[in-house]
């Protein structure tokens, strides 16, 4: 608490003026639920804009990552570190962004352990207009990490033979794959109690989920059994699609895939964290 | 059901094996302050979230200002406002931003947004902390900025749980002040508390509620009637008298006179003001000097006693949130 600032601050509450906002308090009519949810992404803009600090997970470890495999295991890998950014790029950037999804869960666990959710669930506002507001505010992270990727990629000489389109296209994807990933956290986020706890399980899933993948090799040289785990993973499709795109090739069937797995993310735990979230206590 | 502006019969909710409400039946009308009045526990919070439709009751019902808590939640949540116990507007926003947000959640357009979230913070002697990040406010300033949270939208009945915990003197009395104006302008506002000098000054009515029951239901003066008209404290000059003060004052007040800690003080509990005058001219009468009187109306402090059998002290339980 700052003594000072209370101080200047503490005029008194005149009567009269509160009378006056009393009696001029309108009462217009709802709005609905595209405009709550976008004052709600208004609301994840802000915060980014007062805690700037809070964009390191979108620009440090996305950068560190493609540094440190592109040369650390480039050579070993692909015979070059040059060929294997143009494998490895497309992966990074499903990496990066499927990570910064926990990020989710855990801004909604602080959010609950303070009193601010309770203001927002007594709002006659459209129930589920503060997650999806919260997660539309996490599209704009998603998009500086995927430009922090890109642009680094391209300095380091990944050469998407897909072009511009194909770039924004997979990005497109990304975007939207995890978009709807986010609701698996957000459930998370309401059963677990703290947001350390939130995190821990978080990266529990995370690890596995983008590492047995084919983010990062192609999976041929594995045992077969693995090879069966990496088929089924959502984030294999993914990363297949995202690489095609970007270098000139359009898996459709692939495509298909991640668009499936996006609804089926959605349709299981997005009713089941607005279950959770309206019975919260 | 209509009359009132709050009505619950059996309200019930638990949490595992605690039995947060067990069973509250209210009936506050509208307009003026109504109080819940209970120690840490009691279940006032539970009870509040639940008409505030954060909460699913276990059983029973709540009307609020007509409407089914549960049914018709969305219409409850239209016209009421609620400042919870602990902070609820976002501390990592400015003042400003924050009364912004809710005015356009709750359909202002963003120039009269603006203009409204303006009004407020002068109104509340915020305008110059306008854009200052919630979390730099003081206490006090952090109280008044959630209470005007509540007032975007000027709601027809307002819930402050707990309003003045944790303030000191001076902001408590801007939030009273608040309080005051607020029902001025036709506002019904139900509040908790743990103090009962609060409930005393504000509130028109008082529920006590202990263990998730109301226990005792008047106003301020009803619920200190039920123990009697107020107390005579009285110190004597010589200690070695208060034997003997004690028979007298007995024997005109007709009620038992009890010695104090102090050993040359007694009071006693009265019932007929009138003849307080008599016992003390009795007691100059026998010779025994009296020092000091006081005659006190009973505190609330008192009627918690006598109602619950214990002092209004924290149960061990938490109040659930």
């Amino acid at each position: 608490m700052n003594a000072t600032s209370a101080e200047q601050a503490s005029a008194p509450v005149t009567e009269d003026a509160l009378r006056s906002v009393l009696l001029a308090g309108e009462r217009p009519s709802r709005p609905g639920p595209v405009l709550t949810s976008l004052t709600f992404g208004w609301r994840a803009l802000l915060k980014i804009k007062h805690l700037p600090e809070q964009l390191v997970d979108v620009t440090m470890f996305p950068i560190m990552f493609t540094l440190m495999f592109t040369y650390l295991f480039g050579g070993a890998l692909a015979g070059s570190t040059q060929e294997y950014l143009q494998f490895l790029l497309p992966g990074i950037l499903v990496q990066a962004n499927v990570m910064i999804t926990m990020n989710t869960g855990i801004t909604l666990n602080t959010d609950i352990e303070k009193g601010v959710f309770d203001r927002f669930r007594s709002l006659p506002v459209w129930r589920p207009s503060p997650l999806v507001g919260a997660l539309l505010g996490d599209l704009v992270r998603y998009s500086i990490g995927s430009a922090i990727v890109i642009s680094l990629g391209l300095v380091l000489g990944f050469r998407p033979e897909g072009g511009a389109v194909g770039v924004v296209l997979s990005v497109v994807l990304l975007l939207l794959f995890s978009f709807c990933l986010s609701w698996l956290w957000t459930m998370l986020s309401l059963i677990l109690r703290t947001p350390n706890s939130v995190a821990g399980v978080s990266m529990m899933v995370m690890f596995p989920l983008t590492f047995v993948s084919n983010i990062f090799v192609d999976p041929k040289t594995m045992p077969g059994w693995m090879q069966a785990v990496i088929e089924v993973n959502p984030i294999t499709h993914l990363a297949t699609v995202v690489r095609g795109l970007m270098h000139g090739s359009v898996p459709a069937g692939e495509i298909g895939w991640v668009l499936v797995s996006s609804v089926l993310l959605v349709a299981v735990f997005g009713p089941i964290t607005m279950i959770l979230y309206r019975n919260k206590k | 059901m209509g009359t009132f502006a709050i009505e619950t019969r059996g309200l019930k909710k638990s949490f595992g094996k605690t039995h947060a409400v067990a069973g509250v039946d209210l009936a506050v009308s509208a307009g003026g302050v109504y109080g819940v009045l209970g120690p840490n526990g009691a279940g006032k919070t539970t009870t509040i979230r639940m008409l505030a439709t954060l909460l699913h009751p276990d059983a029973g019902e709540a009307r609020v200002l007509g409407y089914d808590v549960v049914r018709d939640a969305q219409a409850v949540r239209s016209r009421v406002g609620l400042t919870g116990q602990f902070a609820s507007v976002d501390e990592d926003l400015t003042g400003v931003e924050n009364l912004l947000l809710l005015a356009r959640l709750l359909g202002y357009s963003r120039r009269r947004g603006r203009e409204r979230a303006t009004d407020l913070l002068d109104a509340f002697g915020l305008a110059e902390a306008a854009d200052r990040q919630v979390k730099k406010y003081s206490g006090g300033m952090r109280r008044r900025i959630d209470i005007a949270a509540s007032l975007v939208v000027t709601p027809e009945l307002i819930f402050l749980d707990e309003p003045t915990t944790g303030l000191d003197p001076r902001s408590r009395n801007q939030v009273w002040e608040i309080v005051r104006g607020m029902v001025a302008e036709g506002t019904t506002v139900l509040l908790t508390t743990q103090y009962l000098d609060e409930a005393d000054q504000l509130a028109d009515r008082i529920a006590v509620i202990d263990h998730g029951k109301v226990i005792a239901e008047g106003s301020s003066g009803e619920l200190k009637a039920s123990v009697g008209a107020g107390s005579l404290h009285v110190r004597l000059r010589a200690p070695e008298q208060r034997a003997e003060a004690e028979q007298v004052l007995a024997g005109v007040l007709e009620v038992r006179a009890e010695p104090s800690a102090d050993p040359a003080a007694l009071s006693a509990r009265i019932s007929d003001p009138e003849r307080v005058a008599r016992s003390l001219a009795e007691l100059s009468r026998d010779g025994i000097d009296v020092t000091e009187f006081a005659l006190g109306q009973p505190s609330l402090d008192e009627v918690f006693l006598t109602l619950t059998g214990h002092a209004a002290k924290e149960t061990p339980e938490e109040d659930a949130a």
